[in-house]
């Protein structure tokens, strides 16, 4: 290993800022926060000279770390990032530093809540740039427990039951996957090495059968995470009871590793059995689309709305996936990014109301716009981004999944031998209806908690925000207008490293 | 009228096609971002950004007018925005005749609004707020007529969607203003979205969205043609059919022209632009640049019947029910659903120019009613105002009173005030030419063009174009579904004539109705002389097409003759052909405008409406059906609003709850049994996996209660620097 190691430090400085914080004594709650955000403020600084120095001409995994953990069992410490997860690693690292400022304001044992969140991330920073499946499965379960403890203990309405069924759910989603990657473990040459395990499944005599066998137990395991439909009943109650932070970090990113390792360990591994099995796949994913959007229209608490509105864009995200082609996966990863950001942004603000209010019932709430402006065009930007207005990355990643699964509709059935996927055509009409409805919904409550007249003359004595909320707000709304005006800036990552998932694709068929 | 020596277009243009949509743009910001403090400032910087606009798009319009193939080698310019694999979606700026067109008509009618817009919003408490939005308005329409392909297009048709939505909703303070707003975007946007998956196809099949590559290209447009799609349709139907999906949806056609009415909401000057200069003409104008798109699933394919169907069956629709509506607004807002169902229907059986023609007119005369009834509406305000005031004794400063009456705000919410008392109703105005005699011969200027009244209106030009071809299809060449569509357009072009009297006539002639139409006032300048610039337009802009075998009139032109048609020709792949000169549909042209004039002179000039008398219409036997708008709204509400409420309603409790948790639950509930049940008699399995799990959770609750006693962090700081160790070993030992 010649190269500076920085993949490891991103991942392991917010480890540093937890000893440090678990270090420091406990009633020094300003250092603590300020050891919080200048770990994560690294991470980010460093996640964004990863993303910025991915040389996108030549794609493929860059700043890859290699070294020998347990060879007997094939399992190596193997980190390495292509262009779709680059932008991920920023995402987290954006997400995380707008958590730590909002957060500023806890005051029950500052010190444990910081030092988990900062664990979390690391097990997020950890799953989006393993590549060797043992340390990714380490990388991923590391992070279910701090989020289990999280919102137990410092959550709110219900805090126990949601924290229990999103444990749950998430714990039997990754033993179904582990079950699955095991499979092909012990089938393709007891490598977990992500390279040597793919090269392997795609050699063996009855490749086919081996991957249409197991691309679901992996697929879907992992989309639980993701909140694939049927199986998000634990993210609205899970992120109605979280803490505004855990929300953010839960909803904006840890969904999107779902999705991200459902792609890269599913598809990309199996990409057979992925073209067997998509077109069943992409109806989970509608309908979780359509669902979300319906239900967010629906709701009137605010936090339960956001939940929906992130298992709304997961849904866009595995229809993108689902297309299994260059515009779609295009589209997912632009919308993994950009959906992070909006997500995060969503939470954000409406903890900004909760925590000053204790009020997070649409019908008790009214006129805020007057209280904290700048709360309100954000969550203006969140909303139109959500629904794909130009002029922020929702529309390019929108367009491209569309585009995607309009192209995937005359590709042929791997299921039904010489029938088409003309399925996909409907899936789109049906899956944009849903972004009609989402901006229903997102208009009412931009209208009705920001923009109408007051009429809780209580709310309008509500302190402002204070300057690191403005600092969060502007730094994640800043991300979505350049990314939405210039996409290319991240589009170029991406593309390059769909490209080779791709050529993965043509390669395998 | 074409210059014998070719005239060539100076390279700067394609800059200044960069710069044309950008100051209204930049007010935006500006006013948004700076300003809003401001309001005298705010007016001043939107209508100097929207008057540099015009200037700018007047110096490339004097440029290219006489370029006669402009359409074969549009000025373009573009650059990459988004690469997707080996294409790559540009952003671009072009001008081609259709767009050189309405770069001459956009920005001229902005101005004239925003003008106007400075007298009539005077004293509203969000006037920075209102020129903001009204800002970016006409930026984005700019920008959207200079578009060189769809995505650019798209951009800053989504944009206009979401400024509509502010100003449709811009009087906040009233709930069906806000609902407007709501239905307007969401309905627009279901039209939005079908445009979206027409043009993810449209780019799916040939790699480009630009629209000369496409439009003007007959490798590309016959591989479409060829291409098969869904129910039979090639794709080059599907594709049109879909992006006619968005023109339905933006220019307020059957069955998505519920919005349009409600839009009325918003202050007058928005209605005028939504109405005239942008939103509605978008669609259209969107619809004929997709014409050689129409044109290559060839003739008689189900794209063309769709489009004329609905154009048809929309023109008539809203023809019937503007008859029977009291609002002033209502009327026109329902005219307009009716004229921009002329132009689809024209477009649908393929007189291009025609249509092209009718739009640009109907901006005009459209932008001139809507103003217009809007400073009635105002005088009549102003009248009421002046009346009530009387009544309570109350004799505050006029400064005073004259600001709270401007501010539509309060006026429009303020229930105290209200008294019942509807300044939109034409049933409480009457006699009002003598109080506001400008308003009175310039909505009569705009009502005769929509009328159609001969030769001397530009709506008269524009329609009798759309009859010819339609007569020519139809009658002359014997196709059915032009037969039809003339039939429809005659007896709505007959109702047209006898709405617009009828409005006249109630509005201005006889005795005024209420008090407060008897003390109405004119208004000020601000807002007379847009209406004026207008009524001159709405004269003579009908002499940019004049047909050149038309008695007279084609003489006096000379080589002027269909100017619009020569120029528009080089759009399209084969030359236009133009129906040749008869004298029916023109006599039908005339009869209907006078016929339906006279009709609604007979049933209310006659004999003008007194204050409490029954209107005559209400006597006919659909009146309440008519009234009522055919019930569209109710049955919308019926099969899709309200079930969509009542699954999402119930879904989390039925589905979410009740299905999937329970299972959930059950199996669970059932695996702890099974466990339990084998735990005495398989220790293997249970340390194995149940265990774990239990464990797992036990430690897990474990650790929360510690949390609480704060002994936890011990705990963790251990485990933590033992994973920090490991770490550190690896990274330099290992190296």
């Amino acid at each position: 290993m010649v190269n500076f190691p920085i993949l490891t430090l991103i991942m392991v400085a917010p480890l540093i800022g937890a000893a440090i914080i678990l270090l420091l004594p406990k009633d020094r709650a300003d250092a603590i926060k300020v050891v919080a955000a200048a770990a994560s403020f690294v991470s980010m600084a460093l996640a964004f000279v990863v993303f910025l120095a991915y040389d996108r001409t030549q794609g493929g995994f860059q700043f890859q770390e290699k070294v020998p953990w347990i060879p007997e069992f094939g399992i190596s410490y193997h980190l390495g990032v292509d262009g779709f997860a680059a932008p991920q690693l920023l995402l987290t690292g954006i997400v995380m530093f707008s958590a730590v400022l909002v957060s500023w304001q806890v005051e029950d044992r500052p010190r444990e809540f910081f030092a988990f969140l900062l664990l979390l991330v690391a097990g997020v920073f950890g799953s989006f740039m393993a590549l060797d499946l043992f340390l990714m499965l380490i990388f991923y379960e590391l992070v279910l427990f701090p989020v289990y403890v999280l919102i137990a203990g410092w959550g709110s309405k219900r805090r126990e039951y949601a924290a229990m069924k999103l444990t749950i759910y998430l714990f039997v989603g990754s033993l179904v996957a582990i079950i699955g990657i095991l499979a092909l473990y012990f089938q393709a040459g007891n490598s977990f090495n992500f390279f040597d395990l793919k090269d392997g499944v795609a050699k063996l005599p009855n490749s086919v059968e081996v991957q249409r066998t197991w691309f679901l137990p992996v697929f879907v395991g992992f989309g639980v995470l993701a909140s694939l439909w049927p199986l998000h009943n634990w993210s609205p109650d899970g992120y109605a009871a979280a803490p505004t932070a855990v929300s953010m970090l839960h909803g904006g990113v840890l969904k999107a590793t779902g999705a991200y390792c459902a792609l890269r360990f599913g598809v990309q591994i199996m990409p057979q059995g992925a073209s067997y099995w998509m077109p069943v796949v992409v109806f989970f994913a509608m309908a979780g689309l359509i669902y979300a959007a319906l239900i967010a229209f629906r709701q009137t608490d605010l936090k339960y709305i956001i939940g929906f509105s992130s298992v709304s864009h997961l849904g866009l995200v595995l229809l993108g996936i689902a297309a299994l082609n260059e515009y779609g996966l295009n589209g997912a990863g632009l919308e993994l990014f950009a959906g992070g950001v909006m997500t995060g942004l969503m939470f954000a603000l409406v903890g900004m109301i909760y925590e000053r209010s204790h009020r997070r019932d649409l019908t008790e709430l009214s006129g805020l716009g007057r209280v904290m402006p700048l709360a309100g065009v954000g969550f203006v930007i969140g909303a139109l981004t959500l629904m794909g207005m130009p002029g922020l990355p929702g529309f390019p990643a929108e367009v491209q999944i569309f585009m995607g699964l309009w192209s995937a509709s005359t590709t042929p059935s791997q299921m039904f031998p010489g029938a088409t996927n003309g399925w996909y055509a409907v899936v789109a009409v049906a899956g944009i209806l849903a972004v009609v409805i989402n901006a229903a919904w997102t208009l009412r409550v931009a209208q009705r908690v920001y923009f109408s007249e007051p009429q809780h003359p209580e709310l309008l004595s509500l302190p402002g925000l204070t300057p690191l909320e403005k600092v969060a707000i502007g730094l994640m709304c800043g991300v979505l207008i350049v990314v939405g005006v210039l996409p290319n800036t991240v589009m170029s990552a991406i593309a390059a490293g769909v490209q080779t998932i791709v050529q993965g694709f043509a390669t395998a068929s | 009228m074409f210059a014998e020596a070719p005239v060539t277009a100076p390279p700067y243009l394609a800059t200044l096609l960069w710069l044309a949509p950008l100051p209204p743009l930049v007010a935006f910001a500006l006013i948004a971002l700076f300003f809003n403090r401001y309001k005298q400032l705010s007016a001043t910087i939107a209508v100097v950004s929207m008057l540099a606009s015009t200037v700018i798009s007047f110096i490339v319009f004097f440029n290219v007018w006489q370029l006669k193939d402009l359409g074969k080698a549009p000025i373009r310019s573009t650059f990459p925005w988004l690469p997707t694999g080996d294409t790559v979606l540009n952003i671009g700026v072009g001008v081609d005749p259709l767009g050189a067109t309405f770069l001459f008509m956009v920005p001229l009618a902005c101005s004239l609004i925003f003008i106007y817009s400075t007298g009539y919003m005077a004293g509203d408490p969000y006037y920075s707020r209102f020129f903001a939005y009204l800002s970016l308005f006409g930026g984005s329409m700019m920008g959207l007529v200079v578009s060189d392909n769809l995505l650019t297009l798209f951009i800053f048709w989504e944009l206009m969607g979401f400024c509509s939505y502010s100003l449709i909703g811009f009087f906040f303070r009233k709930p069906s203003a806000y609902r407007a707003a709501v239905k307007a975007f969401m309905t627009t946007r279901v039209g939005d979205m079908l445009l979206l998956l027409g043009m993810a196809y449209l780019y799916t099949q040939t790699g480009t969205l630009s629209f000369h590559e496409i439009l003007h290209n007959e490798e590309v447009l016959t591989r479409l043609a060829e291409t098969q799609s869904a129910f039979g349709l090639s794709a080059a139907a599907a594709i049109a059919l879909l992006i006619f999906g968005g023109t339905v949806g933006k220019s307020a056609q059957w069955p998505l022209h519920v919005w349009l009415p409600d839009a009325m909401e918003g202050p007058t000057p928005v209605s005028a632009m939504i109405h005239a200069a942008t939103m509605v003409s978008a669609g259209v104008f969107m619809l004929l640049r997709f014409f050689p798109l129409l044109q290559a699933a060839g003739e008689h394919n189900t794209a063309f019947l769709v489009v004329a169907l609905i154009g048809a069956f929309t023109a008539f629709m809203g023809a019937t029910i503007a008859v029977a509506q009291y609002d002033i607004k209502r009327v026109l807002a329902f005219s307009t659903i009716s004229q921009l169902g002329f132009m689809v229907a024209a477009t649908g059986i393929g007189a291009y120019v025609a249509a092209a023609f009718h739009l640009l007119t109907h901006a005009f005369f459209k932008a001139l009613l809507f103003l217009a009834s809007g400073s009635v509406i105002h005088g009549v305000e102003h009248g009421h105002h002046h009346v009530s005031h009387a009544a309570h004794g109350n004799h505050g400063s006029h400064a005073a009173h004259s600001n709270e009456e401007h501010d539509g705000h309060s006026m429009h919410s303020d229930a105290s005030h209200a008294h019942d008392f509807d300044p939109q109703d034409m049933r409480n105005m009457g006699g009002l030419a003598r109080r506001m005699p400008i308003t009175f011969a310039t909505f009569l200027i705009g009502g005769a063009a929509l009328a159609g009244f001969p030769f001397i209106t530009a709506g008269f030009w524009s329609k009798d174009e759309i009859f010819a071809d339609a007569y020519y299809h139809g009658l002359v060449k014997g196709d059915g579904l032009a037969t039809l569509v003339f039939v429809l357009l005659v007896l709505s072009a007959l109702m047209t004539a006898f709405y617009t009297t009828r409005q006249i006539v109630m509005t201005f002639l006889g005795q005024p109705r209420t008090e407060a139409a008897a003390h109405a006032e004119e208004s000020a300048p601000s807002m007379t002389f847009p209406l004026i610039v207008l009524s001159v337009f709405a004269l003579f802009i009908g002499f940019i097409n004049i047909p050149k075998d038309f008695p007279v009139f084609g003489a006096l032109m000379g080589d002027g003759a269909f100017w619009l048609k020569n120029y528009l020709a080089s759009m399209l792949l084969e030359k236009p052909e133009a129906p040749p000169f008869n004298a029916v549909p023109v006599l039908f042209s005339i009869a209907v405008a006078l016929g339906g004039i006279a009709l609604g002179y007979a049933a209310y000039g006659v004999r003008p409406l007194t204050a409490g008398q029954t209107d005559p219409v209400e006597r006919l036997p659909f009146f309440k059906f008519l009234h009522n708008r055919w019930y569209w709204d109710d049955l919308y509400r019926i099969i899709f609003v309200r079930p969509m409420q009542a699954i999402a309603d119930r879904y989390t409790d039925v589905v979410d709850r009740g299905v999937i948790d329970r299972v959930l639950e059950g199996g669970y509930a059932l695996g702890a049994r099974v466990t339990k049940s084998f735990a005495e008699f398989d220790r293997v399995v249970i340390t194995g996996f149940s265990d774990t799990v239990g464990r797992i959770f036990r430690a897990a609750g474990d650790w929360v209660r510690d949390l609480q006693t704060g002994q936890v962090q011990n705990y963790l700081l251990s485990s933590l620097a033992m994973a920090l160790v490991i770490i550190v070993v690896f990274i330099f030992l290992f190296q």
